[in-house]
């Protein structure tokens, strides 16, 4: 019983990605990279290990040894300094550390200096949601790569500072309004499944901790075929289909929720076609061109109890997508329903089928 | 006219002729006095009240991060985000930068110097009243809608939040001129106020470590002091200086933050060498090792902590810039390991007694040594990149504030708290909340070390459920860590009322403070104190009666 316990957590401490992770305790390593930075990780651990260990040793063993009996006792008279060994412990320190700047250095440089002929791909952070541009001018909500290419992210923010960080490959990077930084890698395994996970770093309010994507690595093939499909996804996906990708990926669920619970903004339960009173003290009643206001100019019109913090997706957002976000909504509430899934089955019936070509 | 019979043990509380705390009475005499010792107390108060509130905070924290997704109660993201806020606020700015120098610094560092009050007087009162002025706004943006930036303001979001920064940030500029007051006024205090005889390097290491963090406070602090006020007065009139809306940097507001918060961390970690440099010694009844090494280290650490600020910022700047940040931040860890060393060495061949304060001692040496060393792997570029912003220096940095400089703070007030009431606690349950809090400091803290290794972000509110494990031991922890200090409390508080009274120098410690009585005269001393080595102990003899030591010269109760 204890020792299974013992066990789970060993397994959880030590093991849980022993596979691909030189260091235990490392997420998956997902490059190269990331086992050179694991190897100078377990190189200061091995270093630091070994300190404490001497210190503590040597201070428990004074203790027990040196304790005192009478509070009288006076220690033997030793030393009080020793000039050799404070200069001999002065410069070993010295020297490690010094190895430890040039190991980490040169792991470092090999992530920073950009490839020539890198596929790029830029990276945008708003609050609280990050969008992938490819070259071809496809926005994604995740981050997909070619496996083995050299990469380059080049990474902005539309309004406070955030970070993209991939502990599986070992790098970060702040993203700067006002300002393009770039991050370089080469995802050099397949990813999991489901990707690998990509995070906010840098605290930029509320919804922070949901500010996530996933990297998927695919072969190039692969990659090139999930390309044009998601590329043309208005068309190949139908409205509601394509309303609802949307919805998942470009950050609309980080702060509307479907289930009636408000966040940091309203719910899309039911918010189509029934009035609310806004924050100027009028009432509106949700329509295609409320709709299409609130995405392209958030504050513009607010809903009463709601903060005025959405920020714009004007220029993101193209007009085939808005259509779709507008007939997803509508889904949402029930007295619009059937009329948004009348649009996608028109759809799905004018759509060639693939089978017959 | 204070006799030797001052050392005779049953003497009834307060029965020292013009003991500090007795010769006036009233809240007025209090709030009016000139006195250090009385400043001191009054700091050691309100301090407490403060780290208590930021303790709470520090509770509801790890409460809500016990599972995934919303768990305290009617505690929303934006709750959360303003709790995180407040508890790093105000454990910064009200607890640990003023901690040691404000409420033991100043009762004990004119003592050890024999000099019978700080250099100015009124000056020292001042800066405690800018510190209760600052406390009250720090609070009042509480009450109003709490800032919700992190306590570190970083631009542009705390230049277009919602929330109430502007008294959040005239409470941090207030704070860092009662810290300026006081760093300058201990300056004058060590150069002017020593006695003849008592040279630069017969002062004790506390009052080096004092001296070091005196001479930040007095350059670095007005640096945060600027920007904060370019942080309001870009926030009020829109003048464009971080805002790149408005033409602004937002990352040069991170270099002039880090500028002074750099700095701060060394405010903050070299009082708490001091009175380690103290502790050890005493309890080993044993001269400190490499005294000269130790007194220079503390100077040099005050002097590498200007040059180091950018490894904050290596997500943010060029490879030049953070390769020469991550290379000078090396240097401070030399003078740190080396002080390690010197107090491990001191211990050798010692009469070591583990009385609670030599206990605090022990684990401020295993937590710093940890809080140290895993600075390592933060200034180590490769490495940094991956752990920057996540639990791992979030458990780092808990290390060096709290397992060493909060430790430090609670062992060095177990050291001098019979000096400052004239009571003795209960060894038994002093040893108990030591031994607690250690535990409990651990067992939230080095999962905390995994948890970043593994990529968990810090400043979350929500988090994957990979994480839920390693995130409820943390929290179980810090429960536990939460009893130990009140069990600690308890013992303190009610030693002022059952305490026995405490001798003049219960641990046989031979620094100047230890001369006068417990608690001291109004005037500190009734006779000139005896310059001598303060790290000699030879002449200390103790005495069972009493339970205290005496110098064998003088004869115990003779005279």
């Amino acid at each position: 019983m204890m020792g299974n316990f013992m066990a789970t957590i060993f397994n959880l401490v030590f093991l849980a990605d022993a596979d691909r992770s030189a260091a235990p305790w490392m997420p998956v390593a997902g490059t190269e990279h990331a086992h050179h930075v694991d190897g100078v990780f377990t190189f200061i651990n091995a270093i630091c290990v070994f300190f404490f260990v001497l210190i503590m040793a040597l201070c428990t063993y004074f203790v027990l040894k040196y304790r005192q009996k009478d509070p009288n006792d006076l220690p033997e008279p030793s030393p009080s300094h020793n000039t050799k060994l404070e200069i001999v412990w002065t410069a070993i320190p010295i020297v490690i550390v010094v190895i430890m700047f040039v190991y980490g250095f040169a792991a470092y440089m090999n992530a920073v200096v950009a490839p020539e002929n890198a596929y790029q791909v830029k990276v945008t952070g708003r609050k609280w949601s990050w969008t992938f541009e490819y070259p071809n001018g496809y926005i994604d909500g995740n981050l997909h790569v070619p496996m083995g290419e050299d990469i380059k992210l080049l990474i902005t923010s539309e309004d406070v500072i955030h970070s993209v960080y991939i502990p599986s490959f070992r790098i970060k990077r702040d993203a700067i309004p006002g300002r393009y930084t770039v991050l370089t890698f080469k995802a050099d395994y397949a990813s999991p499944e489901d990707g690998y996970n990509l995070f906010c770093a840098e605290y930029c309010g509320t919804e922070h901790s949901k500010m996530m994507a996933k990297v998927i690595v695919q072969e190039r093939e692969d990659f090139d075929a999930w390309l044009a499909e998601a590329s043309d996804y208005v068309n190949n996906l139908g409205p509601l289909k394509a309303g609802e990708k949307l919805y998942l990926e470009r950050g609309c669920k980080s702060c509307h929720s479907l289930d009636g619970s408000a966040g940091t903004g309203p719910s899309f339960q039911n918010l189509y076609g029934n009035p609310h009173p806004l924050t100027d003290g009028t009432e509106a009643t949700p329509d295609e061109n409320f709709i299409r206001e609130s995405i392209l100019y958030p504050k513009a019109k607010v809903y009463s109890g709601y903060q005025p913090v959405m920020p714009t997706f004007k220029g993101s957002l193209t007009d085939p997508e808005i259509d779709a976000l507008i007939t997803f909504i509508k889904h949402q509430s029930d007295n619009s329903r059937a009329e948004a899934e009348k649009i996608q089955a028109d759809f799905e019936a004018s759509k060639p089928k693939e089978e017959e070509k | 006219m204070a006799t030797t019979t001052d050392t005779l043990p049953g003497r009834p509380y307060g029965e020292v002729e013009g003991n500090y705390l007795t010769h006036e009475r009233g809240l007025l005499s209090w709030l009016t006095t000139v006195d250090h010792k009385r400043i001191g107390v009054m700091y050691l108060a309100c301090i407490s009240g403060a780290f208590l509130l930021g303790g709470i905070f520090a509770m509801v924290i790890r409460w809500e991060l016990f599972s995934p997704g919303p768990t305290v109660p009617g505690l929303n993201a934006d709750r959360y985000n303003q709790i995180f806020t407040l508890h790093g606020a105000i454990m910064t700015f009200l607890v640990i930068i003023p901690g040691i120098p404000a409420a033991l610094g100043n009762f004990v560092l004119p003592m050890m110097l024999g000099a019978k009050d700080v250099a100015f007087p009124r000056l020292n009162l001042a800066s405690w009243y800018l510190w209760v002025t600052g406390a009250i706004f720090a609070v009042t943006s509480l009450v109003m809608s709490a800032a919700d930036t992190g306590w570190t303001f970083y631009t542009p979001y705390s230049t277009t939040t919602q929330t109430a920064v502007i008294p959040m940030t005239i409470g941090a500029f207030i704070l860092g001129f009662s810290s300026i007051f006081t760093g300058l006024n201990f300056i004058v205090t060590i150069h002017k106020m020593r006695p003849d005889g008592l040279t630069w390097f017969k002062l004790p290491l506390f009052l080096w470590g004092i001296y070091a963090t005196a001479i930040i406070q007095i350059i670095a602090t007005p640096v945060l002091g600027i920007t904060l006020l370019l942080l309001i007065a870009e926030r009020v009139l829109g003048v464009g200086i971080f805002d790149p809306t408005y033409g602004g940097d937002p990352v040069l507001f991170q270099h002039f933050f880090w500028f002074y918060s750099h700095p701060a961390v060394y405010i903050m970690i070299l009082p708490a060498m001091g009175i380690i440099s103290e502790m050890i010694p005493v309890f080993s009844r044993k001269h400190i090792f490499g005294y000269t090494a130790i007194a220079y280290s503390s100077i040099a650490i005050a002097m590498f902590s200007f040059i180091v600020w950018g490894h904050h910022m290596f997500a943010a700047m060029s490879p030049l810039a953070n390769m020469v940040f991550s290379a000078v931040t090396f240097s401070v860890s030399i003078p740190s390991a080396v002080k390690v060393f010197n107090w491990t060495a001191t211990m050798y061949k010692g009469s070591i007694r583990l009385a609670t304060p030599m206990l605090y001692a022990l684990s401020f040496l295993f937590l710093f040594t940890i809080g140290g060393l895993t600075g390592l792997y933060l200034a180590t570029l490769g490495t940094d990149i991956h752990l920057h912003d996540t639990y791992f220096v979030v458990a780092h940095f808990h290390y060096v504030m709290v397992g060493s400089t909060m430790i430090a703070f609670i062992g060095g007030l177990h050291y001098w708290w019979p000096k400052i009431f004239g009571k003795m606690y209960s060894e038994k349950w002093g040893n108990v909340g030591c031994i607690v809090t250690f535990l409990g400091f651990n067992i939230t803290f080095l999962p905390q070390f995994v948890l970043g290794m593994r990529g968990m972000p810090r400043r979350y509110y929500d988090y994957i459920p990979e994480f839920e494990a390693l995130h409820r031991l943390s929290s179980i922890g810090a429960f536990i860590m939460g009893i130990g200090l009140f069990v600690t409390l308890f013992c303190l508080v009610y030693s002022l009322f059952k305490g026995k009274p405490a001798p003049d120098n219960p641990w046989g410690s031979a620094s100047m403070e230890w001369q006068a009585t417990s608690p001291p005269h109004y005037h500190n001393f009734t006779k000139p104190p005896k310059v001598g080595d303060p790290y000699d102990y030879t002449d200390l003899v103790w005495d069972p009666k009493s339970e205290g030591y005496y110098r064998k010269a003088e004869g115990q109760g003779a005279a």
